[in-house]
């Protein structure tokens, strides 16, 4: 690990001044940046630890919508009264996630910041990842890439973002709070990970130095009917293959509102706009869920190993429509 | 460098250390305290796994300078002059380990589970997380819930049958 400097703000402001040093990282839980810091792929010459900002509470918004601050870690998050009434779709997703340790640890301003990563990017010895050495090449496109993107993908980078948490906020409208020196702006989770193009080294629309406070979840009609589905190599404790978070707002059979996003198969949540809009206002039968199904993965371009993901992408699709509509 | 006061099993420690150094080194090489094992260091093996403030953490991924003013408990913290903790007797009871190398995580990591349970905190394979959690917890939610901790030797239905023990008082039959 190199060498580094620690701090521990208790105030927002003074830990923004401190993140616009050149080599500044913030730090939540460390348990994806510790991890790459002991493997070399991240270097930061300054750690600014946030645990002892106030961004740790849940609360209500006077819109009906919840804010979770960006200092709550995952297990909390996800047990929260307000979030396992309300937003049960982000409760599942985030105890699919990890260890009951590492939940324990990782905050949700952190879960939001994981690099989207594979492990010719976490593996030194590679010489070539665009996303850790820019222009370098990618090891991947030629490599083992069974666990790769099929979806979102550019010349530079198939990686997928690992985060189950941000499928779930994807489907659920959150928005990102985020502050810097000159004051506060909201990003969309639609928009806050970003396609790798040309530019893989950048995982999101943050800005260097900005800071996220919390996620904003908008009241919604979603709860009753709403899976986080996780399909993975073993039964716990490891990166999916495919999730889908389904979230549907249902009068009888007939879908008002949806949403289908997916996740382990894109360098962001990929939402299944296609899906989305043979759901919406059709009565939800087999032949509707088949279509929604199948059209979940449109576009789809897989890699040597990874075709697979296409059909169990849509399978996963159709058996989480069923079960969200419990039938 | 970086100055820490680390509350460990009860005592008050002051350390003047790298900022590299993490909890899981401060522990085994700073302060004598071998009893938290190192497997693979990178947050995936779970030997590590100690208490913050009574919540199971991975020692190998916590800077210690992030752990000042909070109070870590240990393996060697369980036992009090009475004897074992109960977790650990019902350890060797139904000889839940093997080599033994991950079972100072493991019985760190059962300590938190039976707080989480009584917490009524959910898992992925909890069927519906609206809903109060259904006791007594089912072998599934348990496993679940300590897949955090790996254990090579493959004690899992031992390490299980002691959990079951200390929870329900259920003895099972591997």
């Amino acid at each position: 690990m190199n060498p580094f400097q620690f701090y521990r703000p208790t105030d927002a402001h003074h830990a923004l001044e401190l993140g616009s040093a050149p080599g500044a990282q913030f730090l939540g839980g460390g348990t994806n940046l510790v991890d790459l810091m002991k493997g070399g792929v991240a270097q930061p010459r300054r750690i600014i630890d946030l645990t002892g900002l106030p961004y740790a509470r849940v609360e209500r918004l006077a819109d009906g919508g919840v804010r979770i601050g960006a200092l709550v870690r995952n297990s909390d998050a996800a047990n929260h009264p307000l979030v396992r009434e309300h937003y049960p779709l982000l409760t599942q997703a985030l105890v699919s996630g990890a260890s009951a340790q590492l939940r324990n640890m990782a905050t949700v301003g952190g879960n939001l910041l994981q690099r989207t990563r594979c492990s010719y990017f976490t593996d030194t010895s590679f010489t070539m990842c665009n996303k850790r050495v820019p222009g370098s090449g990618c090891a991947a496109r030629d490599g083992f890439n069974r666990m790769h993107a099929i979806l979102g993908t550019s010349e530079a980078c198939v990686a997928t973002n690992p985060s189950d948490m941000s499928v779930a906020l994807t489907a659920l409208d959150a928005v990102v709070q985020v502050q810097n020196l000159s004051g506060f702006r909201s990003i969309p989770m639609a928009t806050f990970l970003r396609l790798p193009g040309q530019t893989p080294e950048r995982d999101t629309e943050l800005k260097p130095g900005e800071l996220i406070v919390g996620v904003d979840l908008p009241a919604n009609p979603f709860a009753s009917h709403s899976i986080y589905l996780k399909v993975r190599d073993r039964a716990s404790y490891a990166f999916a293959l495919v999730s889908v978070a389904v979230a549907l707002d249902l009068e009888g059979a007939r879908v008002r509102d949806c949403r289908v996003v997916l996740g382990g198969v894109a360098p962001k949540p990929w939402r299944a706009l296609d899906s989305e809009a043979t759901l919406r206002n059709s009565e939800l039968d087999e032949m509707v869920i088949g279509r929604a199904a199948q059209g979940s993965t449109s576009g789809a371009q897989p890699l040597t190993y990874n075709a697979f993901k296409v059909e169990l992408a849509q399978r996963a699709v159709g058996r989480a429509l069923r079960r969200a509509a419990r039938i | 460098m970086v100055s820490t006061t680390l509350h460990i099993n009860g005592e008050e420690h002051h350390l003047h250390l790298d900022s590299r150094v993490t909890l899981l080194d401060a522990l085994r090489e700073h302060l004598g305290l071998t009893g938290t094992k190192k497997g693979c260091d990178r947050g995936q093996c779970g030997a590590c796994t100690v208490l913050i403030d009574g919540r199971r953490v991975n020692a190998c991924l916590t800077l210690v300078a992030t752990v000042t003013g909070r109070s870590v408990t240990t393996i060697e913290g369980l036992a009090s002059v009475d004897g074992l903790h109960p977790i650990q007797e019902a350890f060797l009871k139904h000889d839940g380990f093997q080599c033994g190398y991950c079972t100072p995580g493991q019985i760190c990591s059962v300590v938190a589970l039976l707080t989480e349970l009584k917490d009524q905190t959910v898992s992925t394979v909890t069927a519906d997380v609206r809903q109060p959690l259904s006791f007594p917890a089912t072998d599934e939610e348990i496993r679940e819930r300590m897949s955090g901790n790996l254990c090579r030797c493959g004690a899992y239905p031992l390490i299980l049958a002691a959990i079951r023990e200390v929870m329900d008082g259920t003895v099972q039959q591997p």
